[in-house]
């Protein structure tokens, strides 16, 4: 009860008329942002990070928040029209809206991808209401031991459930988090990787990385492909719409079951890529009639689209409540969120309550706003992939350099950022994943800082990590995540052998 | 986007996959050397209040030039990504296409502010690179970078660099 009358101030705080303009500002920019090849969520809530830096915090993340939604909402619109995922999560949804388009049933489509949204993401921001308190609550007891487990735990999740190679997962991470160490030692003063150059002083920032590695990086490659785009019209009628959901309770199955996967996926740090695939091939597998998909299934649109963005909202609720971001968005979230003064963590429940429920309230209302905004403006969103990519190129490239340059004022800044687009051209050509090192550059820090702490309280005695249950378990878990391939592996032989000895 | 590369054997490999993934995982090596070596020098020591501020950079370069040493081993002793095609010459010629306008647009916001350099960025790239008419790329990049400029220097206050043309107009 205590966080339904929070969630009203939220929405006391957020219903006002400047509020509500950024909000509608927000969805508008991170639509056209899903929508445009080369952008995406990430880069896109990156280069408009610099807008939010004169506003105040809870304008700030209700903007950019709501930027993130329209790009979850705008990915399945080229999905479904142009065969092109606008964003990685939405690759599932072409298995079925693209036929489906083809057929000439682009609306229907449409409709289910974005009502299926709506549903994933209202069941996630559910959860975030009503769970989000208590694990900062539960969160508020953690010293700097466990700060560090939970810190260990996302980094070992990564490397033990990472489909890439290994060795690359690693080299991601590694690379990282020596990134974060370049600059000023924040526990002891010294200089550290710095080799002399006054510009590296002030440590590789992460929202420069950030736009490098994404924003440029994605220009660069879709310049490669030299991708020429045609599309189905569409438009949306309300008689299409109002059909589309009077169905929408006979597919009620499929929709609670890729909200729970996507909540699931979005919390830990599987994402929403994962989340969209297992919604989809889940879908399949328990339907009479698997074949039909990949030609044309509603279900096959609703099911990952769903579990896209639950995982994509569920993403927010570590962040708020611990600190620790669950998407790439979040972890750039997380990075405003130090650029606006705020420090991230449990703590901010208690002394920040107008910018948390004001997030939270942003959530139910930005999802219904972004419906509708959806469901109208389609054409016109349609139509800008028409726009030439000559014109767009070089617009997305400027944006990213205002966007490096303005968070330190700085010209080098802009030329690492040119930098990291080199190296995210090649890391994604070469499949090193970029996830881990996004999160690595985010959190290298804390956890640095956070088992220094522990090292000086307990005079240097690893076994802190060990002291109490809590941290103890959350250790052992780390170290399970850390050697899962291998574990599996061993159960995989010892399954397989009675399965021989049998036959 | 145009047919130059491709009249010069746009299909042909500028680079294989396996020679691209020896150089980054030598790079790769190089770098944790370096960072090593660094991170020696500031001290790696465990001290009596825990690691010293070399140490956690120390065993991380460690770690990242033996997942780079494993990499190099990988391709040198199997047939990984055997033929494999990194970049084709047609593709690299696109890349450059938009990498070394980019290197001039930043070169130019040294000098003339990022407002200017954006218009010639988006004027030039528009006509020369997306062959659009000249009147079309110069009204759309005239449009955008006043529109850029009234978002980030009027509306919002973010400071850009600017160059002697804003100066001119007392800004």
């Amino acid at each position: 009860m205590e966080a339904f009358n929070l969630l009203l101030h939220g929405f006391e705080v957020l219903l006002t008329f400047d509020k509500l303009l950024l909000m509608m500002l927000g969805l508008v920019l991170g639509v056209f942002v899903g929508v445009l090849p080369g952008l995406g969520g990430p880069n896109g809530v990156a280069i408009l990070l610099p807008l939010t830096f004169t506003m105040d915090p809870t304008s700030a993340i209700v903007m950019l928040s709501c930027i993130y939604w329209g790009a979850l909402f705008g990915g399945a619109i080229t999905s479904i029209l142009f065969n092109i995922p606008g964003e990685a999560w939405s690759v599932a949804t072409t298995f079925d809206g693209y036929p489906m388009a083809q057929r000439g049933q682009a609306a229907e489509a449409l409709t289910a991808a974005f009502t299926s949204s709506f549903f994933g993401s209202f069941v996630a921001v559910m959860l975030i209401t009503f769970l989000a308190p208590r694990v900062a609550d539960f969160a508020l007891r953690f010293g700097p031991p466990e700060f560090f487990a939970v810190y260990l735990l996302t980094f070992c999740s990564f490397v033990g459930l990472g489909k890439e190679e290994r060795h690359k997962i690693v080299i991601s991470m590694a690379l990282g988090l020596l990134l974060t160490a370049i600059g000023m030692d924040t526990v002891s003063g010294q200089l550290r990787l710095t080799f002399g150059f006054n510009e590296l002083l002030r440590g590789v920032n992460f929202l420069v990385a950030v736009i490098g590695l994404f924003g440029i990086s994605e220009i660069l490659l879709t310049m490669e492909e030299s991708l020429s785009l045609r599309g189905h019209a569409a438009a949306l009628n309300p008689r299409v719409i109002l059909q589309v959901w009077k169905s929408v309770p006979r597919y009620w199955m499929t929709l609670l079951r890729s909200s729970a996967i996507g909540c699931w996926l979005g919390v830990t740090p599987g994402g929403a890529i994962a989340a969209s695939f297992m919604g989809y091939n889940l879908a399949k597998r328990f339907d009479k009639d698997p074949d039909s998909y990949g030609k044309g299934r509603i279900e096959g649109v609703f099911a990952p689209e769903t579990a896209a963005h639950a995982a994509g909202t569920s993403a927010l609720l570590p962040m708020l409540a611990l600190g620790i971001p669950g998407s790439g968005t979040a972890a750039i979230l997380l990075g405003g969120m130090m650029v606006w003064g705020l420090n991230p963590g449990p703590l901010i429940f208690v002394e920040q309550k107008d910018f948390v429920w004001g997030l939270i309230a942003s959530m139910y209302l930005g999802n219904i706003v972004g419906l509708f905004l959806v469901l109208a403006t389609v054409p016109i969103f349609a139509a800008v992939l028409r726009v030439p990519f000559a014109a767009i190129a070089p617009m997305i490239l400027v944006s990213c350099a205002i966007g490096a340059y303005a968070i330190q004022n700085a010209m080098f800044d802009v030329w690492m950022m040119l930098g990291f687009g080199i190296i995210g051209y090649v890391f994604k050509k070469l499949n090193y994943p970029l996830a881990p090192l996004t999160l690595a550059l985010v959190l290298g820090n804390r956890a640095e800082d956070s088992f220094r702490l522990s090292m000086i309280s307990s005079e240097g005695d690893l076994s802190v990590f060990f002291s109490n249950g809590l941290v103890g378990s959350i250790t052992g878990l780390a170290l399970l995540m850390l050697f899962w391939p291998l574990i599996s592996a061993v159960f995989d032989k010892l399954r397989k052998k009675p399965a021989a000895s049998a036959a | 986007m145009t047919d130059q590369a491709e009249a010069s054997g746009g299909n042909r490999p500028a680079a294989k996959t396996r020679t691209a993934d020896l150089v980054v995982s030598l790079l790769i090596l190089a770098l944790a050397v370096l960072f090593a070596w660094d991170s020696n020098r500031t001290g790696n020591e465990w001290a009596s209040d825990g690691p010293e501020a070399g140490y956690f950079p120390f065993y991380l370069s460690v770690l990242m030039g033996a997942a780079a040493l494993f990499g190099i081993g990988r391709v040198l002793l199997t047939k990984i990504h055997e033929g494999e095609v990194f970049v084709t010459r047609g593709q690299l010629y696109r890349v450059m296409q938009v990498f070394i306008p980019a290197v001039i647009f930043c070169i130019a916001t040294q000098y003339l502010g990022i407002y200017v350099a954006s218009f010639i960025l988006t004027a030039g790239f528009m006509y020369w690179i997306g062959s659009i008419a000249a009147w079309k790329s110069v009204l759309t990049a005239l449009i955008f970078s006043f529109a850029m400029f009234y978002i980030f220097e009027i509306a919002f206050n973010v400071i850009m660099p600017k160059g002697p043309l804003e100066a001119f107009f007392g800004y």
